[in-house]
């Protein structure tokens, strides 16, 4: 899996590309924390348009961010997930956990 | 078509999640699959074992087996670990349920297997191990989008 990052005052947006499996989100958790360590980044943008395939290990790590950013009173969006992927990260809830509307591709509510 | 099998044992280690999902859709794609469907039985197969080494092994080392089939138009996918086992399968299959909750684990792996897949069953005994068989029908003709 390999990320690409930029920042934009308080915001980072992270493009992943690869597949997001048990075995590559631990070390995806431990670059985005390292990352997120920063803490004036308040916002976080996950552009999952290169990720091939992501399983329910990905949720967690979705998850798991988005907790620490609401932790410190942040917000996270998700951009650019295909149609399998964004349907995982939908039967989770986790669009209308972020608050965004587009279900079904997760984009368009980056601005 | 005609019925087919196929068996694979591999290390429960995290470096085989991918071939695993891999090797059983390349198996599976003998029934001419639509790519969703070829999607669905990857992230299916994805989570039985990463469960087998999660759950089963954590930790320990093991094999996890994976036994696939081809019966008229069905496919089945057994995944198999001699771990540990599940001592509550009911609880260990509700969505956002997860024994080991300090590792980030969203709970949902059961919910996926069972919303991609036509079947889905459990059988697991504490200190032997776990098996997860599940079904899915290929639908006569396939495409490709």
């Amino acid at each position: 899996m390999q990320i690409k990052t930029q920042r934009d005052g308080e915001t980072l947006s992270v493009l992943l590309t690869g597949e997001l499996d048990h075995h590559s989100a631990a070390p995806l958790r431990v670059e985005l924390d390292a990352l997120l360590s920063d803490r004036s980044i308040r916002r976080l943008v996950l552009d999952l348009s290169g990720v091939s395939f992501m399983d329910s290990s990905g949720l967690g790590v979705v998850l798991g961010r988005y907790k620490l950013l609401k932790e410190r009173g942040g917000s996270m969006r998700i951009r650019g997930a295909s149609r399998p992927v964004g349907r995982i990260l939908k039967m989770a809830g986790v669009y209308a956990l972020l608050g965004q509307q587009d279900a079904e591709r997760g984009e368009g509510h980056v601005g | 078509m005609l019925d087919n099998e196929m068996h694979v044992s591999f290390l429960g280690v995290s470096q085989n999640e991918s071939f695993a999902r891999m090797v059983a859709a390349a198996f599976a794609s003998q029934l001419n699959p639509t790519i969703e469907e070829l999607t669905d039985i990857r992230t299916a197969v994805s989570e039985a074992v990463t469960n087998a080494i999660i759950h089963g092994y954590s930790g320990m080392r093991g094999m996890v087996m994976m036994d696939c089939a081809i019966r008229g138009s069905t496919f089945t996918v057994a995944v198999r670990d001699e771990g540990r086992g599940i001592p509550d399968v009911a609880l260990a299959m509700q969505p956002f349920y997860t024994s080991i909750p300090n590792l980030e684990r969203s709970g949902m792996g059961f919910a996926v297997m069972e919303a991609f897949m036509d079947s889905v069953t459990v059988e697991s005994e504490v200190g032997r191990g776990t098996t997860v068989t599940m079904k899915k029908e290929i639908a006569a003709v396939g495409c490709d989008e």
